[in-house]
């Protein structure tokens, strides 16, 4: 239960559902999203501090923030 | 840190102005070509959905309701609606309907056809509008494609507000027409398609 690693949440967005709309870039204050040639959108998780607002927004309500270990989501 | 708000960040205005104008005069609809052709120019040029992740009003205008005026219940849309079928179906349809309103505005340019001063919503129901309607200097098909035109945006904002009050605000924008075919769009630029088995 109680590790000392580093455990942080982190968005995660899976490219096939999202449909670009950028609702969660607007709403990000850290700029940690971006959308990849108008195809899907994308998380900096060096930006990302998980604090689930981006995934409130997002209309298709696909984004999930979960912890990961050392940036990559489990 | 607060991202701070940029011009278009208020083009809601212009969309909710557009609505309005629509009411006075059925001409003002031509105007709304404009969220057809910019976000359509602003994929091929660029590559990108710049227009709803930027300028898009329409999007503003249900975060705006949705988000600070709170007329959304904020729940998940339904599996099926955010599905590809639905979305890609919605925009053969929506362009099916879109077509017809071109052939009748045709049907009156030739005088084929008598102007018809209705502005049908859902493509259903025909409500008389003839109180926004003051002549025109042009054809009558002018004023046809405009009926037809302000019905295409009456309508997909009455689904619009439907889905924003019942899911998220800005749920219109999974199934958006636009949205989807600027996607499309994007990704074939992008040669995603393959990858993607779309083919
Ligand atoms: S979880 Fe918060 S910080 Fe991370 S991408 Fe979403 S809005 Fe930005
Ligand atoms: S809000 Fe959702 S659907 Fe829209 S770009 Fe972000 S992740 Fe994709
Ligand atoms: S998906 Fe449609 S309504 Fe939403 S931002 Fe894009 S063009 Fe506007």
């Amino acid at each position: 239960m109680q590790e000392t690693k580093k455990i942080r949440k982190k968005a995660s967005i899976p490219q096939k559902e999202c449909v670009a709309c950028g609702c969660c870039v607007k709403v990000c204050l850290l700029g940690a999203i971006s959308i990849y040639k108008g195809i899907y959108a994308q998380v900096d998780t060096d930006k990302c501090v998980g604090c689930g607002k981006c995934a409130k927004e997002c209309p298709a309500s696909i984004i999930c923030v979960a912890e990961t270990q050392e940036g990559q989501v489990k | 840190m607060k991202q701070k708000k940029k011009w278009y960040d208020y083009l809601w205005i212009v969309s909710l102005t557009y609505l309005v104008l629509g009411f006075f005069n059925i001409l003002f609809a031509w105007l709304g070509m404009a969220c057809f052709i910019i976000p359509l120019v602003i994929s091929i040029v660029k590559g990108s959905k710049g227009y709803c992740n930027r300028y898009c009003g329409r999007g503003q205008l249900f975060a705006l309701l949705g988000g600070r005026f709170g007329l959304s219940r904020k729940r998940d849309m339904p599996k099926w609606m955010k599905s590809k079928w639905f979305r890609y179906g919605f925009l053969i349809f929506f362009f099916a309907m879109f077509f017809q309103m071109l052939w009748n505005t045709y049907l009156v340019f030739a005088g084929a056809q008598d102007l018809k001063q209705v502005v049908t919503l859902l493509w259903t129901f025909k409500l008389p509008w003839h109180w926004a309607y003051h002549g025109t200097l042009f054809s009558d098909g002018v004023a046809q494609f405009a009926f037809g035109f302000y019905s295409v945006m009456l309508t997909s904002t009455v689904l619009g507000v439907v889905t924003m009050i019942l899911f998220k605000p800005r749920s219109w924008c999974v199934y958006c027409p636009m949205g989807t075919m600027t996607q499309l769009i994007c990704k074939a630029k992008a040669g995603a398609c393959k990858k993607e088995g779309l083919r």
